[in-house]
């Protein structure tokens, strides 16, 4: 049973159909590229799983203890707390925010306490805000801005700015995570990194793992299978090889990167 | 992060401020303050009070409301007719005066919370003048636009009321000061203050925007329902000329001189504005003139008011001064 | 005085003392509503236009009004009221409302249109409430309301509903100013910019539009049809007082809503239709009701369709 399923998905702006017949399944642990040229509607997808847009059409269901839960119609953070967290594709941070509290924001709907404790300052608000501080400090410590814990978040360089992004999806606890162009802005050893990386938190936090992004290198290097879509439709779906050699493919969108041999 | 030296630090501030609670409080009964100094010190508590509510919603929660006067008029005159007309005990027609604006707070805030932020501001302006219109008119209980007079105060003994009422105020302002403090220094305080950074990410971060919007309006409404019942007992006389459109753009003026979001900022600039307003001859002739000169002012040169320049200053001195360091702590903000 | 009034203008002129029958007496409050939802579409338009292109409530619209109603009264009141000092009284007004729009947009909202919307929205309270407490400080204003001049009032009568010259004028002018609006809006070059810029301003920018030549001019023309709107209230009224433009500039601002803010058919459908609503109100319900009610309109249009009537639904860019 695939972890999320989509099935003929399609929203209109307008007059104009953004995406159309979307099906897809992503299994267990898989890690999936969503590439196409611009405009082809990916972010779109993307907020359509999570909610921010409402589907014209289609089911969109997420594997909850093995049965299908309905995502359509669902506010946003409903569906983060399912088990769904995102990234944005233009850096989404609390940037007035210090880099913890960007972390620990992510991490209120599973704190305990409520208001009457927070405000008499029980135990319990003590020891959960420890607990809290500490998550958060660890998973900032694995993406090595740990020791940046206290600056705000605007005064981070690009590159970091982006890990914080993943380090505050990453602490709603999701099983799939929805990255939206992780490498933009980045030089081609900050893109080695940030491969590493999302190889590594896939492991370590048993991820299943969809991306946008339009570096080649990257896709291609990580991606276990590529969706293509163009003009609001999948054309092509399959691993990296196959996706290169792909006709349709070459044609709408890598003709030209193929012949200078990207 | 808190650690114990934080709590202690907080621990240190609320007994020193209870001590100087204490002293003022006699110092006030003994006649050393007089009795004048003392009703502006109440005076200026109770403006603090309902400007820290306002500060709730629109400097943490980022939703401009525009209606306080409003919420205040409704906790004043609920307070008033429970103590007159059904002889209710003091505290608790405070309380219940919270309730009732609380309230109305979440009647008007479901509506309009759900949207931008910007038709919160135009309902909150015009419900607080449709509460007004409804005072002059209900004037079998509100005494219409002859206002409602003889309102008891804390105390019946003359003596003791400048002492009394000062404590009554004081111990309100300081529940909410640490109410408001410690919500905010909580994980719901950083879901409130994440909707005011960015709606959409907060959302997605699990937060629901909605949920927390309305506790965050309805917190805001209750507090300044209960500064309205402290204003009725005070003054003991109630119009409701008293709670138009300018006043709730005072608590405004407060929160925004005194740098939105900010706890330390609204509580000083509050007991500053209603000192100078006492006592400045010019400034009462050209109040309405200069506080919407200061509202502009700061939006566009310092927008987080009196604290941004507290902190412009430390940082400087730092600069000139780099042998005294400070150590930034984490999850400290602005 | 230093609180708001509510206005009680209501044509008096008109209601006469025979008893009319229901139909006559409905016809009667068509036609006064009719008269004074011209000015609040006037005045919406205004409020819609700048809403459209940089998303902020002007919440000195008002103000302006009232600033306008004040440079007609000191015109009229320095020649005698005749039709061509009334045009003039216009002429002048219009022109000094654009100026201060112009003015006002670059000094206090061009600094934050990157800032956070709601330090723009307290900047224009500032704004607002600087202009209306500033016109009650300066001696030849002052806080108490004058007599404006205007026409010797004449009542036309059909089958016993009475139209005032005053209302002929106001629904005429109004209905002038819209159509060369709408002219300008949707067949001149700088027409085609203002759209452009209320679509995309990034775009729009890319395109060669000199975005803040455009906003500029969309000030000016929303200033200046608020003073349209402010001598033709102040002589239906016929009254002027510095916090005249405020329930006014309130009840406009809900006729934007209505019809869907940045929605500029949208903004003339709300001003009519929030004027017959207030005038039956007055007419068949209560006085007292007639400032509730449009308060009450505007929470129901939030909690029904809050993009109004003609308003497309935005969702913001994710």
């Amino acid at each position: 049973m695939s972890v999320l399923n989509t099935e003929n998905v399609s929203i209109c702006f307008g007059g104009l159909k953004a995406v159309s017949g979307f099906n897809l399944q992503l299994e267990e642990g898989e890690l999936v590229g969503l590439i196409g040229p611009n405009g082809a509607g990916k972010t779109t997808i993307f907020n359509m799983l999570t909610g921010v847009y409402t589907p014209n059409e289609g089911k969109i269901q997420l594997n909850v203890n093995n049965n299908y839960q309905n995502l359509i119609g669902l506010k946003p953070y409903q569906i983060t707390r399912l088990g769904m967290a995102r990234t944005f594709q233009n850096i989404r941070l609390f940037k007035e925010l210090s880099v913890l509290d960007n972390v620990k924001i992510a991490y209120h709907f599973n704190v305990k306490y409520n208001v009457l404790e927070a405000i008499c300052r029980t135990h319990r608000f003590f020891w959960e805000e420890e607990e809290v501080s500490k998550k958060s400090l660890e998973l900032l410590k694995l993406f090595n801005i740990d020791d940046k814990s206290a600056e705000l978040a605007k005064n981070l360089p690009y590159g970091e700015q982006r890990k914080l992004e993943i380090t505050r999806a990453l602490a709603t606890n999701p099983r799939i995570l929805l990255l939206d162009e992780p490498a933009a802005g980045m030089n081609p050893q900050e893109t080695q990194d940030l491969m590493k990386l999302i190889q590594f938190i896939r492991e370590k936090f048993d991820l299943t793992i969809l991306l946008i992004e339009h570096d080649m290198n990257l896709v291609m290097g990580i991606c276990e299978r590529i969706v293509v879509l163009d003009y609001g439709q999948i054309i092509a779906v399959g691993n990296p090889e196959s996706i290169k050699n792909n006709p349709r493919v070459i044609k709408a969108y890598l003709g030209k990167e193929v012949e200078t041999g990207a | 992060m808190i650690s114990m030296t934080d709590n202690e630090k907080f621990f240190l501030q609320a007994v020193l401020a209870i001590l100087g609670f204490i002293i003022i409080a006699f110092l006030i009964y003994l006649g050393i303050i007089d009795e004048y100094t003392a009703q502006i010190l109440t005076s200026a508590a109770i403006n603090v009070i309902i400007a820290l509510s306002l500060n709730l919603i629109s400097g943490f929660t980022g939703q401009l409301a525009l209606g306080h006067a409003g919420f205040m008029a409704i906790g004043a005159y609920s307070t008033a007719v429970l103590v007159m007309q059904l002889q209710v005990p003091i505290i608790v027609a405070i309380l219940v005066g919270g309730i009732i604006t609380a309230i109305f707070g979440f009647i008007i805030g479901f509506p309009t919370l759900r949207l931008k932020g910007d038709y919160l501001a135009i309902v909150t302006l015009g419900f607080g003048e449709i509460i007004r219109v409804l005072m002059i008119n209900a004037d079998k209980i509100t005494g219409g636009a002859a206002g409602l007079k003889g309102i008891p105060s804390f105390t019946k003994n003359y003596a003791l009321n400048p002492t009394l009422s000062f404590i009554w105020v004081f111990l309100f302002l300081i529940g909410t000061i640490i109410m408001v403090n410690n919500l905010i220094k909580s994980s719901h305080g950083r879901g409130i203050i994440s909707i005011r950074e960015d709606e959409i990410a907060a959302n997605t971060m699990g937060i629901n925007v909605f949920y927390v919007k309305m506790f965050s309006f309805t917190l805001s409404a209750f507090i300044a329902g209960i500064g309205g019942g402290l204003y009725a007992l005070f003054f003991g006389y109630l119009n409701p000329t008293m709670f138009n459109f300018i006043k709730s753009c005072d608590f405004l003026v407060i929160v925004v001189l005194g740098g939105m979001g900010s706890i330390t900022g609204t509580v000083l600039t509050g007991f500053i504005l209603t000192y100078l307003q006492e006592f400045l001859r010019f400034f009462q002739d050209y109040r309405l003139v200069i506080y919407p000169l200061f509202l502009i002012i700061i939006m566009l040169y310092k927008p987080n008011g009196l604290i941004g320049l507290i902190e412009d200053f430390q940082k400087w001195r730092r600069k000139r001064f780099p042998h005294q360091k400070r150590v930034l702590k984490a999850g400290e903000q602005r | 005085m230093g609180e708001l009034r509510f206005s009680h203008y209501s044509f008096s002129a008109m209601q006469r003392g025979e008893t009319m029958g229901a139909l006559q007496e409905f016809l009667q409050q068509m036609v006064n509503g009719v008269a004074l939802g011209s000015i609040y579409a006037l005045i919406a338009l205004g409020y819609t236009m700048i809403y459209g292109i940089i998303k902020l409530i002007n919440f000195a619209h008002g103000d302006i009004l009232m600033l306008g109603a004040f440079a007609g009264f000191f015109v009229l009141v320095a020649a005698t009221v005749t039709p061509l000092t009334f045009i003039a009284s216009f002429l002048v007004a219009m022109l000094i409302c654009a100026l201060i729009g112009i003015i006002i947009e670059r000094t206090c909202y061009k600094p934050l249109r990157n800032a956070p919307r709601i330090n723009a929205l307290i900047t224009a309270i500032g704004v607002s409430m600087f202009l209306e407490n500033g016109a009650r400080v300066i001696p030849q204003i002052g806080p108490n309301p004058r007599q404006f001049p205007t026409f010797l009032n004449v009542n036309y009568d059909f089958a016993g509903v009475g139209i005032s010259r005053i209302q002929a004028i106001v629904f005429l002018v109004s209905i002038a100013l819209m159509i060369v609006l709408n002219i300008t809006v949707n067949y001149t070059k700088i027409g085609k910019a203002m759209r452009a810029v209320s679509y995309d301003r990034g775009a729009a920018l890319l395109m060669g539009i000199n975005v803040n030549k455009i906003i500029s001019f969309t000030f000016a023309i929303g200033s200046a049809l608020a003073a349209a709107a402010g001598i033709l209230f102040a002589s239906a009224y016929p009254q002027v007082e510095p916090y005249m433009g405020i329930m006014p500039g309130l009840k406009a601002f809900v006729a934007a809503v209505l019809g869907g803010i940045g929605s500029i058919p949208g903004a003339m459908i709300g001003g009519f239709i929030m004027g017959i609503a207030e005038t039956l109100t007055k007419g068949f319900i209560s006085s007292q009701l007639a400032d509730a009610i449009a308060f009450g309109i505007l929470i129901i249009i939030l909690v029904v369709k809050p993009s109004g009537i003609m308003g497309r639904n935005v969702s913001e860019k994710v």
